[in-house]
């Protein structure tokens, strides 16, 4: 690719180059400052013995990443942050397709649904997290107040070790709010011909679905649950404001046992060296996307 | 008639087209109904809580509307905890959301037009880094970041949630750059004929037509920097710098359990003006998501 930018060019090509590289200027400059650079110097910092000042930094080599392998919680954190990402990936895009469809009927009043569908979605953020201290509060709560007029004694939420994963993930479900957008925008692209072709072959419901939606909706899919692993990963405020990691360790996830070791026991090596190891995850599994998506997306030719 | 025929009636009503249709309405609804009143749930108890007096709010089976309104609670929440000053931590939200929804506008806006519409070497390559830095999680920079704004002398001001917005963000770029890619060649060939130059042609061409693209961004930027937590507990220390999100959490460290009507009165004021802004905003914000990042 560098060949190319010794080749001679016209003046007026230039120009537009040199234009466009002005108006990407701000953005470069904000990538070099405000990611590559962090991201290289964590790196670096990751080796050291970095804990409050810059100065006197020691070189350990692998010592912090030696340290979490050998710290318990470090461990549990990171099968917390996999049981919360693969639960809000797969329910939440489940629940999203299926809001998006519903959506999709030809039925009126859907404009009101959808706008209230995706009202979870604007609302999050600390005042809706304090919200639902309260609904998940286990004897006054609405939640389980609901679920003994059905009859069902409601477990403990937020109070309990083995609930806490899965009512952040209950709760993750009220904010699909975009990932249902771009699936409901996904949908209504489909060409009718191809289910009005479906109809003639004699196509029930569920194999117009399986057969005809799913291999066209693919594409969106895979957008979907690309970027919803990542966001799966930045879910800091309901960890700060309902749990702080607890009961025990069990809702300790990688973003706030990075938080707690950056800035309450001020050991910003260690932290650093969590926040590749992060960065790792997330690259492993984007690529792991990639490679499953070759199965299952289906590109139009 | 027979009971058989009555039943092959029943049955050819169904399959009629109108009968399948009705059925599948009321299927529909039996589904959108209940999920819809689910979804506006935290909501209302947010609200109902907001508007009981605090004898009230442990009461057994929970009500989700109060015997008696108490508005009292808005004006006592918003004054009544000495440390949180509600009305200055408003002031600091508003002002980091504005200019950041206009420093986003503004970066992100040229950044689209570059790589929707000029050509360039390499631009491929920085495209790529585009789609890439989309996937890194910006919670997970917070330590650098910190030192280099600790360098810069920026703790405990607003310019470590200020600056950046002026330097582009990703996701908006690529949304923009979508948008931008449906816009006709024709006109800005046209355009150039007349002689108007690339900032002629954002201005005048590209701008105009990008509203609903350009108010979806400003939305997002607006929900994003209002219930922006994260940032501003790292970054700011004194209480008069502090934004909307962290007085609320003080608010619930300093009364642990107990003043619960109060805190959610300060939620509930907290969450309006997204709420306005959703309202006023919804059909530009679906418009604009549906269009943006599905098709590669």
């Amino acid at each position: 690719m560098f060949r190319r930018f010794l080749r001679p060019i016209s003046p007026s090509a230039r120009r537009e180059e040199r234009i466009f590289y002005l108006f990407i200027l701000p953005w470069l400059i904000g990538l070099v400052v405000f990611n590559a650079g962090p991201v290289l110097g964590m790196l670096g910092l990751s080796f050291t013995d970095w804990r409050i000042s810059l100065d006197n930094l020691q070189f350990i080599g692998l010592d912090n990443y030696a340290t979490l392998a050998a710290d318990p919680i470090f461990w549990t954190s990171v099968g917390n942050t996999l049981y919360i990402v693969v639960g809000r990936v797969v329910f939440g895009t489940a629940f999203a397709l299926l809001l998006a469809i519903l959506l999709n009927q030809k039925v009126p009043g859907i404009p009101f649904f959808r706008a209230v569908y995706y009202l979870p979605t604007v609302t999050a953020g600390v005042a809706v997290a304090l919200v639902w201290i309260w609904i998940f509060n286990p004897r006054l709560g609405i939640l389980n107040y609901s679920l003994k007029q059905i009859g069902i004694t409601g477990p403990p939420w937020i109070y309990s070790s083995t609930w806490v994963k899965p009512s952040l993930i209950l709760m993750s479900l009220f904010q699909v709010g975009p990932n249902m957008i771009i699936l409901l925008a996904g949908l209504q692209g489909v060409p009718k011909e191809l289910y009005e072709s479906a109809e003639i072959d004699g196509a029930g419901n569920w194999a117009k679905f399986r057969n005809v939606t799913l291999p066209m909706l693919s594409p969106v899919l895979f957008f979907v649950i690309i970027i919803s692993v990542v966001s799966s990963f930045q879910n800091f405020t309901e960890i700060r404001v309902m749990t702080e990691g607890g009961p025990g360790e069990s809702s300790n996830v990688l973003i706030w046992y990075l938080w707690e070791n950056a800035f309450i026991f001020l050991q910003l090596g260690v932290a650093a060296a969590v926040a590749w190891i992060m960065f790792v995850i997330l690259m492993a599994l984007t690529g792991l996307q990639f490679r499953l998506g070759r199965r299952w997306v289906f590109y139009e030719v | 008639m027979t009971k058989a025929k009555q039943r092959k009636k029943g049955y050819a009503w169904r399959n009629t087209i109108k009968g399948r249709r009705a059925i599948g309405i009321i299927l529909t609804f039996a589904l959108l109904v209940p999920i819809g009143i689910i979804f506006v749930m935290p909501f209302i108890v947010m609200v109902s809580t907001a508007l009981k007096p605090l004898n009230q709010v442990f009461a057994f089976p929970p009500r989700l509307i109060p015997e008696t309104l108490q508005w009292q609670n808005f004006p006592d929440g918003w004054y009544g905890y000495g440390y949180v000053d509600f009305t200055t931590c408003t002031w600091n939200s508003l002002k980091i959301t504005v200019n950041n929804i206009i420093g986003n506008l503004v970066s992100c806006t040229l950044a689209a037009y570059a790589f929707a519409r000029l050509k360039a070497r390499g631009k491929n390559f920085w495209f790529a880094i585009v789609l890439a830095t989309m996937l890194l999680p910006n919670e997970a920079l917070v330590v650098p970041q910190y030192v280099l704004f600790s360098r810069f002398g920026w703790l405990d001001t607003h310019l470590p949630l200020m600056v950046p917005a002026w330097f582009g963000w990703a996701f908006f770029i690529f949304l923009l750059r979508q948008f931008f890619m449906t816009i006709p060649e024709e006109l800005v060939d046209a355009a150039k004929i007349d002689g108007a130059g690339h900032a002629r042609i954002l201005l005048q061409i590209f701008i105009p037509l990008s509203k609903p693209a350009l108010a979806t961004l400003a939305i997002f930027a607006f929900i994003g920097n209002w219930n922006n937590f994260f940032g501003p507990l790292l970054y700011l220390r004194t209480p008069d710098v502090q934004t909307l999100p962290v007085c609320l959490v003080q608010y619930q460290g300093a009364y642990g359990n107990t003043e619960w009507h109060l805190m959610m009165a300060v939620a509930t004021i907290a969450v309006i003006p997204v709420l306005l802004i959703f309202i006023f905003g919804q059909r530009y914000f679906v418009e604009g998501i549906a269009t943006s990042g599905v098709k590669r």
